[in-house]
């Protein structure tokens, strides 16, 4: 074999060599994509379903009585996933002289907003909070170290800490979900454990008006998908650049 | 000299005094004694494994489970519910007759039971 011949031959082993991890690489990459298609959780509030019931609790009563929330008297201890608030209190920045006396008696239901640049995250130093692959924002409470910069971060107030032990607190324990601890911070999880199992969130199903809508963003058919482009909707302090994945429809 | 001596026997005495007492009270040979299910084949892991690494693995169950959603656990036994409430003390049903045992023994205090439920 002379000179030329070899390099030849060696040439075309490296192109077939490279060619096929590529080939490999590609379609596994294609077969990935395919089996994760991601999800993007999010919830719409009706106002005006939700205002039809004077003093109606259902949905806070339903998610606190599954996640063990417990129900503490001092209001500094409090512990809340999901509560309602004044209509000038949760959009304080868009509320004006006529909407002060317009929506003086509205209550807005409030949770977590579930971000799509959740600054909560990225204060955490123990990768503790964190956003999973269908845009929920988990906290692990193995992991919390009660240092409370989420809290600090949080434009929405969403976050509780557990300054006391939670548990002799609890009305009646569910046995199905864990109770947190002294020292933890926790929130609302959009009921991840329900959607995993293919259920709707607890507060969605308790709801007497069907005043919320859940459902992935990502799907153009889906009930969210279409309420949101038929209706007007707003979100909470939106300029901040979280994007928050909790629409309020008028 | 004398007076070393002395001090240093009573030194060693109140040294070894509580393995005194254990060899007297015939503490030493005690192992603790767990009650393991009867009507149940082999649990997740074969029985070597699981008393050697039981803890890693239900740290690997917490890992895979929280963060990573996944719910379901593979071995050559079969397919699991990851659940510590459910799926461990489904079958070891009494905690104080098996997880404590060991663990009292040993002086270790796992803090599992702060949040997690132990079912009636």
């Amino acid at each position: 074999m002379n000179r030329r011949d070899f390099l030849k031959i060696t040439g075309i082993l490296a192109i077939g060599a490279v060619s096929h991890q590529t080939a490999m690489i590609l379609s596994s990459s294609e077969v990935k994509a395919d089996q994760n298609k991601k999800k993007r959780w999010a919830m719409a509030i009706s106002f005006s379903a939700c205002v039809k019931r004077e003093g109606c609790r259902d949905c806070i009563d339903a998610c606190h009585i599954i996640h063990n929330v417990p129900e503490f008297t001092d209001n500094k201890d409090k512990i809340r996933w999901i509560w309602s608030s004044p209509y000038e209190s949760v959009f304080g920045e868009q509320a004006n002289t006529f909407t002060k006396v317009m929506l003086k008696n509205l209550s807005v239901l409030c949770m977590c907003n579930h971000c799509e640049n959740p600054p909560c995250v990225k204060v955490c130093p123990t990768k503790a909070t964190w956003k999973n692959k269908d845009g929920i924002i988990m906290i692990d409470y193995h992991r919390c170290i009660g240092c409370r910069y989420c809290m600090a971060a949080c434009p929405y107030g969403a976050r509780s800490f557990n300054w006391k032990d939670p548990k002799p607190f609890i009305k009646e324990i569910n046995r199905d979900f864990p109770a947190r601890t002294k020292g933890v911070v926790e929130k609302c999880n959009f009921c991840e454990e329900r959607i995993s199992q293919g259920l709707l969130p607890a507060c969605v199903e308790a709801c007497p008006e069907k005043a919320l809508t859940f459902g992935d963003l990502n799907d153009p058919g889906s009930d969210i998908s279409r309420l949101l482009k038929t209706r007007f909707s707003i979100q909470r302090k939106p300029h901040l650049g979280t994007d928050p994945k909790v629409f309020y429809l008028f | 000299m004398k007076k070393i001596i002395l001090g240093l026997i009573l030194f060693l005495m109140i040294a070894f005094l509580p393995l005194g007492y254990n060899v007297y009270t015939g503490k030493t040979a005690y192992i603790p004694v767990i009650k393991i299910p009867e009507d149940k084949r082999e649990c997740v892991e074969n029985v070597f494994i699981m008393r050697k690494r039981h803890n890693i693995i239900l740290e690997k169950w917490r890992e895979a489970s929280v963060r990573q959603g996944i719910k379901k656990y593979v071995s050559l036994n079969g397919t699991y519910k990851i659940s510590l409430s459910g799926t461990c003390l489904g079958c070891h049903s009494d905690k104080t007759q098996f997880c404590d045992r060991c663990h009292d023994y040993a002086g270790i205090k796992p803090r599992c039971w702060d949040c997690h439920n132990i079912p009636d």
